[in-house]
């Protein structure tokens, strides 16, 4: 029953939060500067790993369904495996998982820390709402920036796949014939379907890790905490939402 | 005399543009606060007349500082009323409309930011002018505290006594009309608590901005204060004027105001009297 009741207050924070942010979203353009340093943040430092992560994705996927197809005849069709799983599914959600692990944790640590130093109530006691300075730049960079990391995980993820496929003997296909059937089997709605996902993913991570880091209460050992719990519940958050987004998109 | 000394103090004066606007009251009225079951402030009331030092003291953990969070709006009480001018300043519409600065005891600076930033951030946000006319502000407000040689480093680059003054600086940037401080002189040396003190003062004097300054330094209360409340186990037990004050015979006054170091009967249990037989 108190775990049912932390989880409701959780979600009404979550919720209030939101539309806290939203009701300043007017404010965004004055906020340039800030909105440029998260979208630095939040894309350009996502994606040294995103790309390495990716890369491996396609790799494997294209390791594993040459190992699997064989049996089948069917090797042609690895690029439209790897091809549709990285649009679709393992793009949006390896890049979020990436995104909470990396800047997620980030964010609750700054925010957390900032809450214990009495910086956010300095903040509170100037009439300046943390909602606008620090959770709206990053809710807009969030947005911004997770289409632009899925395009480069899928296309760095179909490269990764190429290679195998071109090199590996085990499966041994043409780059031609790989990318004639990935480029025949994964559609223009597929990327978009990916990109959405990833959308919801990512506001909600960065959403749920700024409302952790705002509601810490205590002293240092608390941020540690603080950290945990934001990247534990969005992971958990990411796999829920992935069933019911995914349903929602077919 | 005292009713010249009155209107003089009833008007806040800007220390940018030297316009006059009014100083504004605080009313504490029954204030009970509690944490779990704890109740940490009981029954407090009383009020502050506008461009007042109103000094609270009392020892550490007596509730000085939840009652100053009260004031401010940071919490709301359990049970009673805190008003600033009649309104409650948990709401952000009071806050719009009088500005209320508060100088936390550890400075609360933004780390992310330089000194200069941390200064800025009010008045950019709250779009009081343009980039020139803030630089300015800015500016004169860390001469006033004498740390514009700090204006390009970080919090993380000063010293405590520093900290401490670019907080009032900040604090000062907002233009206020109510100042609070959370142990001002606390961690300091003697010549920087002295340095404080002054500073407090003549923001008063020449201000008259309304301030309440909780601390446990008598000599600050003792200088600085047209009255001073003491607060002990979260209760108000007396106000009145420092010399009032500091004149009692009351013997729970008398241990907090003038501690007397007893070396054969100390305050402390003796550790012989823990040890197993």
């Amino acid at each position: 029953m108190k775990q049912l009741n932390s989880i409701v207050e959780g979600v009404g924070s979550v919720v209030q939060l939101l539309f806290r942010s939203a009701s300043y979203a007017g404010s965004l353009p004055r906020q340039w500067a800030r909105f440029i340093e998260q979208c630095y943040q939040i894309g350009y430092t996502t994606l040294p790993i995103v790309a390495i992560l990716s890369f491996f994705i396609g790799t494997v996927l294209a390791l594993e369904a040459g190992y699997a197809m064989e049996g089948f005849g069917a090797k042609e069709f690895i690029g439209s495996l790897v091809g549709l799983s990285m649009a679709r599914e393992l793009g949006p959600m390896m890049t979020s998982v990436l995104l909470a692990g990396r800047v997620g944790s980030a964010i609750a640590a700054e925010l957390a820390s900032m809450k214990v130093y009495q910086e956010i109530d300095a903040l509170t006691t100037m009439n300046i709402p943390a909602a606008k300075i620090l959770v709206l730049p990053r809710l807009a960079a969030v947005l911004v920036m997770m289409p632009v990391l899925i395009v480069i995980a899928n296309i760095v993820g179909w490269f990764g796949g190429s290679v195998v496929a071109r090199y590996v003997s085990t499966v041994g296909i043409s780059p031609e014939s790989y990318f004639a059937a990935l480029r025949h089997y994964t559609k223009f709605k597929d990327v978009i379907n990916g990109m959405e996902k990833a959308e919801v993913f990512g506001f909600v991570v960065v959403l749920v890790c700024c409302d952790i880091g705002l509601n810490t209460k205590g002293g240092p050992r608390e941020i540690g905490a603080a950290v945990t719990r934001a990247v534990v519940v969005s992971l958990i958050l990411i796999l829920v939402l992935d069933y019911f987004v995914t349903k929602i998109l077919m | 005399m005292d009713t010249q000394m009155e209107s003089s103090c009833s008007k806040t004066r800007n220390p940018f543009t030297g316009a006059e606007a009014n100083a504004v009251s605080v009313k504490v009225d029954h204030v009970c606060k509690s944490f779990s079951g704890v109740e940490v402030l009981k029954d407090i009331s009383f009020e502050v007349i506008p461009g007042e030092i109103f000094v609270l003291m009392g020892p550490s953990g007596s509730g000085k500082s939840v009652l100053l969070r009260d004031i401010v709006g940071l919490d709301v009480p359990t049970s009673g009323t805190v008003t600033i001018d009649g309104q409650d300043p948990s709401l952000e519409a009071t806050r719009d409309r009088v500005r209320v600065a508060l100088v936390f005891q550890d400075g609360a600076l933004f780390n992310s930011l330089s000194v200069y930033d941390n200064l800025a951030l009010y008045p950019r946000e709250h779009r009081s002018g343009d980039e020139d006319s803030i630089s300015q502000k800015v500016m004169h407000a860390l001469k006033i505290l004498s740390v514009e040689d700090a204006a390009y480093k970080f919090p993380s680059e000063l010293s405590g006594g520093m900290k401490k003054r670019v907080s009032i600086a900040r604090a000062l940037v907002m233009e206020p009309q109510l100042l609070l401080y959370d142990e001002p002189t606390s961690e300091l040396d003697p010549v920087m608590s002295a340095t404080i003190s002054e500073i407090i003062a003549t923001l008063k004097n020449e201000y008259s901005v309304t301030s309440i300054v909780v601390t446990h330094d008598r000599a600050l209360a003792q200088t600085i204060s047209n009255r001073v409340g003491i607060i002990m186990g979260g209760e108000l037990i007396t106000l009145g004027t420092p010399a009032e004050l500091f004149a009692t015979k009351d013997p729970r006054l008398v241990d907090f105001l003038n501690p007397k170091i007893d070396i054969k009967n100390p305050r402390f249990k003796k550790l012989e009297s823990t040890k197993p037989s």
